[in-house]
């Protein structure tokens, strides 16, 4: 069973999930948009207690984009949570953020990735840093806890300074281990 | 029964004494229809996105809670967020009005029938998301009642105004998005809008 691992989860004891949230924080941001994703589960939590942050769970990961437009218009800094299968959901609105030359950060958990035992999560998972790139989208990729707190601070200051979208992409080898229903 | 009122009439009617009203226009029609009545940088109207309109509304209106903002967009843009609806109405904002242009057609490509045009009914998907107020409007004499709502910022409002369908002559905004934006902040924000980081 061990072998068969339904749902990524990082372990309760990994801290990356709170180096997000840090970098969320020390860069100003206080809408988060997501479709909630296991491996962003400790991250969400984190958001949903902060008092400052208001967490808008959508329906499909598109209207985040359209969201963070329309909180930029309003000056205020989000940030977009989600699982890769969800970027593509979000390709012809990722227009908007080029178009209007909006700030638009996201943070991808990986699936379809390391060691992935779900045949469907292949392909969009798969595609996923293509697909972001032939939006314009800059991204960069984390694979080890030690590198998650400076990949998504690049990516938050090359979204926020240079008006385009940017993703960190949260390698499956870095999200690990628990399966589905364990806990 | 009578026709249903011209689009231009009803959006000069909602937006009649705007004051500081901020406007979300969807691409395509409804973006015409706002730039006729007066461009002003307290419109966005969007060149693209199809299905974000609303979506972008909830996010001015969460940023800037003592701002009213509507969104007027077409019943083509608002089948396309249909999810959008259950997304808005939980977090219901008292300062967001979504008003949807419904003429039943996608006039902008040739008029082909949209699903309203087969009893596909937006207000009642509306209140079904949870946004109790929302209703269908088929007079012009209806809209001022609808204005006053818009003002008074105890929503969320959702209402459909059925319109006579047929194109109006082309009144384009500025294309480029990024003027858009950046003049819609600084009106909004002030000038420091261009040193936010």
């Amino acid at each position: 069973m061990d072998r068969q691992k339904l749902e990524m989860r990082p372990d309760a004891a990994a801290e990356w999930p709170d180096a997000i949230y840090e970098a969320l924080k020390a860069n100003g941001i206080t809408q988060v948009a997501l479709v909630p994703d296991a491996g962003h589960s400790r991250l969400i939590k984190r958001c949903l207690a902060d008092n400052e942050m208001t967490v808008v769970t959508l329906t499909t990961e598109e209207e985040g984009v359209a969201l963070l437009c329309g909180a930029w218009l309003g000056g205020v800094k989000g940030v977009l949570l989600m699982q890769s299968s969800g970027v593509g959901n979000c390709v012809n609105m990722l227009s908007l953020s080029h178009i209007h030359r909006t700030p638009l950060p996201m943070i991808v958990t990986m699936r379809g990735d390391f060691a992935e035992f779900n045949p469907a999560q292949i392909p969009m998972g798969q595609a996923t840093p293509a697909v972001l790139e032939a939006m314009g989208t800059i991204v960069h990729r984390a694979d080890r806890p030690e590198d998650v707190a400076a990949t998504v601070d690049a990516t938050l200051r090359l979204a926020f300074n240079t008006f385009r979208p940017a993703a960190t992409l949260l390698g499956q080898r870095l999200i690990g281990a628990k399966t589905f229903g364990k806990d | 029964m009578a026709e249903y009122p011209n689009r231009r009439d009803v959006v000069r009617a909602l937006l009649e004494d705007r004051g500081e009203l901020l406007v979300i226009a969807g691409l395509g029609a409804s973006a015409w229809d706002i730039t006729a009545i007066g461009d002003t940088p307290r419109n966005l109207p969007l060149w693209g996105g199809m299905g974000g309109a609303a979506m972008m509304g909830l996010g001015l209106a969460l940023a800037q809670p003592s701002a009213k903002v509507l969104v007027i967009t077409g019943d083509g843009e608002m089948l396309m967020a249909l999810g959008a609806m259950a997304t808005i109405a939980v977090q219901k904002p008292q300062n967001l009005s979504i008003v949807v242009l419904d003429n039943e057609h996608y006039s902008e490509t040739g008029n082909q029938e949209t699903a309203t045009r087969h009893g596909v009914d937006l207000a009642a998907m509306a209140r079904g998301a949870g946004l109790a107020g929302a209703r269908t409007l088929t007079t012009l004499e209806q809209v001022p009642a609808l204005r006053a709502e818009i003002h008074a910022g105890t929503g969320t409002v959702f209402a459909v105004t059925k319109i006579a369908p047929g194109n109006l002559p082309l009144v384009l905004p500025p294309r480029d998005g990024a003027i858009l934006q950046a003049r819609f902040r600084e009106a909004l924000l002030g000038p420091a809008a261009h040193h936010q980081l």
